[in-house]
């Protein structure tokens, strides 16, 4: 029963009835563990977390990708070509200048 | 079946960001979190293209290539233009948030009217006006780190300015209520339109009156903001994975906020309308005191005879880009047994934690790295404070001169260590414009000139045998 279930929704994730309310848990959830995590990074590494989180939070491409990809009219796709291309400048440099500066901070 | 892997890839996704940014509590183990990172944000990708609905996938290509060819260049800017870069990542996160909401918009519109519940349509809205604000305001905020010429570095203000800026806000959230009670109407277009327009406007309107001394507490509530647009991407898609990442990123830019507003002792509200810097000079209180000045030869004496030195740098440190000439006093002066270290103001720089990272880069061992809280309770058993290019953050002013911008501001106390020697370029006050009691007291003496030159003539003291 439960694995049909599964089945059909799975089979039309766009069009499968959404659970905001859901949604919103796993936002508040996240939040919370967001907070109870950067809580405890380093003082000493504020702008790397920035960087990193900048980054992370440039999983927007996954948004991107399915705008630009997709069978959607051309206006649309450019639009999404362009948050693909913002959100990929956001990872790539994100990762790097992290790791960059992440290596200066030596004990001795 | 594809489905199924991307909401177990999400899952893993999610876990992998959770542990890149617990990772981040030393930086002995800091560089696995960004391994981390990069793992979870490669499975998240990969899974999504193989969606079967992807099927443009030369789109795709192209703007990753485009989007490498950006981003490789921007992560190799140096140190000092950490905080611009920053922002303009800030402003690509909004971009993005703000492009796919509208094009979620007229792609409901256009053929699947149904699906833009009242639900959706506020996720859409929130998501527009969120990404697009944060896109021309850290804008705005990078062309002011950058000094770019036609954005005035001091903060502009008019009368009635904040009034003109919760207008604009007010109007594009009516708007937006409007257009999520009716999202097909025949007006709803222009209004969606309307509503782009006016999210851009604020983001300007809102950073034209911040000054260089906010800008660490901007970039922090900008993350905050860049952060909850990919939520409400997250809400409009439907894509939990969006929701859990973009939380993590609000959540950190809620915690910098919060510490930079404490490190000021100011409110949201404050820095964002408040106009830091717009209070001119106090007027002089009492017989007007003098500096001192202090030969380098002097310094170089006092420092090598104390057993405690602290170092309080400030933003005026890297605009010399005398980083490195500290580091090489910070040698002498250990060699011959002094104990050195560097007090570390939260707001010091232009961003949370960029002292650090200057110093990082000097090769100057992040032990030596000691927060304000922790250096205080110290400062009286300091025999020479070394004030490079810091003003504001070692303002005794903050502890009682009520009438000033800084009162209440917590400070590194210098004035509590025996001798105080302070690297100046000019004598003009600090960002906040106010004159620094510090430099004029007892135990005080100024070093006038570039930090770098100064250090340097320093330094050589120590090398060239000018003592021995």
């Amino acid at each position: 029963m439960t694995e049909a279930l599964l089945a059909v929704q799975a089979a039309t994730p766009e069009h499968a009835a959404v659970d905001y309310w859901s949604m919103l848990f796993v936002f508040v959830l996240s939040t919370f563990i967001g907070l109870g995590v950067i809580r405890r990074v380093s003082r000493l590494l504020y702008t790397p977390l920035m960087s990193l989180t900048n980054a992370i939070s440039a999983i927007a491409v996954v948004g991107s990708i399915v705008v630009a990809g997709a069978e959607y009219p051309t206006a649309i796709r450019v639009m999404g070509a362009v948050a693909l291309f913002a959100s990929m400048t956001n990872i790539v440099s994100g990762f790097m200048i992290t790791d960059r500066m992440l290596k200066m901070f030596k004990k001795q | 079946m594809t489905h199924a892997v991307a909401q177990l890839a999400a899952v893993l996704a999610t876990a992998l960001f959770i542990f890149a940014l617990y990772w981040m509590n030393d930086p002995k183990t800091a560089r696995r979190g960004v391994m981390a990172g990069i793992a979870g944000m490669l499975v998240a990708v990969l899974t999504t293209w193989i969606q079967p609905e992807i099927v443009h996938h030369g789109w795709i290509v192209l703007a990753i290539i485009a989007g490498f060819a950006v981003g490789v260049p921007l992560s190799r800017v140096p140190l000092t233009a950490v905080p611009q870069r920053t922002a303009l990542s800030h402003a690509f996160g909004g971009l993005a948030a703000g492009l796919v909401g509208t094009a979620e918009y007229f792609l409901g519109a256009g053929e699947n009217p149904a699906g833009l519940t009242a639900f959706r349509m506020s996720a859409i809205v929130a998501e527009v006006i969120l990404g697009f604000l944060t896109f021309t305001g850290s804008l705005m905020a990078a062309g002011k780190l950058q000094e770019v010429k036609w954005i005035p570095q001091r903060p502009v203000t008019y009368p009635g300015q904040n009034f003109v800026n919760v207008g604009v806000l007010v109007i594009a959230v009516a708007l937006g209520v409007l257009v999520v009670v009716h999202p097909t109407a025949a007006w709803s277009g222009q209004a969606f339109y309307a509503i782009v327009g006016l999210a851009i406007l604020f983001g300007v309107l809102l950073i034209i009156p911040i000054g260089g001394a906010d800008m660490p507490t901007v970039i922090s509530i900008l993350n905050s903001y860049a952060g909850l647009s990919a939520v409400a991407m997250g809400f409009v898609l439907n894509n939990k994975l969006l929701v859990t990442a973009g939380a993590l990123d609000g959540s950190s830019g809620l915690i910098l906020s919060i510490i930079m507003c404490r490190a000021m002792n100011r409110s949201f509200t404050n820095v964002l309308f408040g106009a830091f810097g717009t209070v001119q000079k106090v007027a002089a209180v009492g017989e007007q005191k003098t500096w001192k000045q202090e030969t380098v030869e002097g310094a170089a004496q006092l420092l090598e005879q104390a057993r405690l030195v602290v170092i309080i740098p400030g933003y005026g440190m890297a605009v010399a880009q005398a980083q490195h000439k500290v580091r090489e006093l910070y040698d002498h002066l250990t060699k011959r047994g002094v104990s050195v270290k560097f007090a570390i103001h939260p707001v010091a720089g232009r961003m949370p934690g960029h002292m650090n990272v200057l110093l990082a880069e000097a090769d100057i061992p992040y032990t030596a790295l000691v927060e304000m809280d922790e250096i205080n309770p110290e400062m009286p058993q300091c025999d020479v404070a070394l004030v490079i290019g810091a003003n504001d953050v070692v303002n005794p002013a903050a502890r009682y001169a009520k009438g000033s911008p800084i009162y209440g501001m917590p400070i590194i106390a210098a004035d509590k260590a025996r001798t105080v020697l302070a690297i100046k370029r000019s004598k003009n006050p600090g960002f906040a414009g106010i004159d620094n009691e510090l430099y004029v007291l007892d135990n005080t003496w100024m070093l006038f000139g570039d930090a770098k030159a100064v250090l340097g003539d320093l330094v050589r003291q120590f090398g060239g045998g000018g003592l021995h």
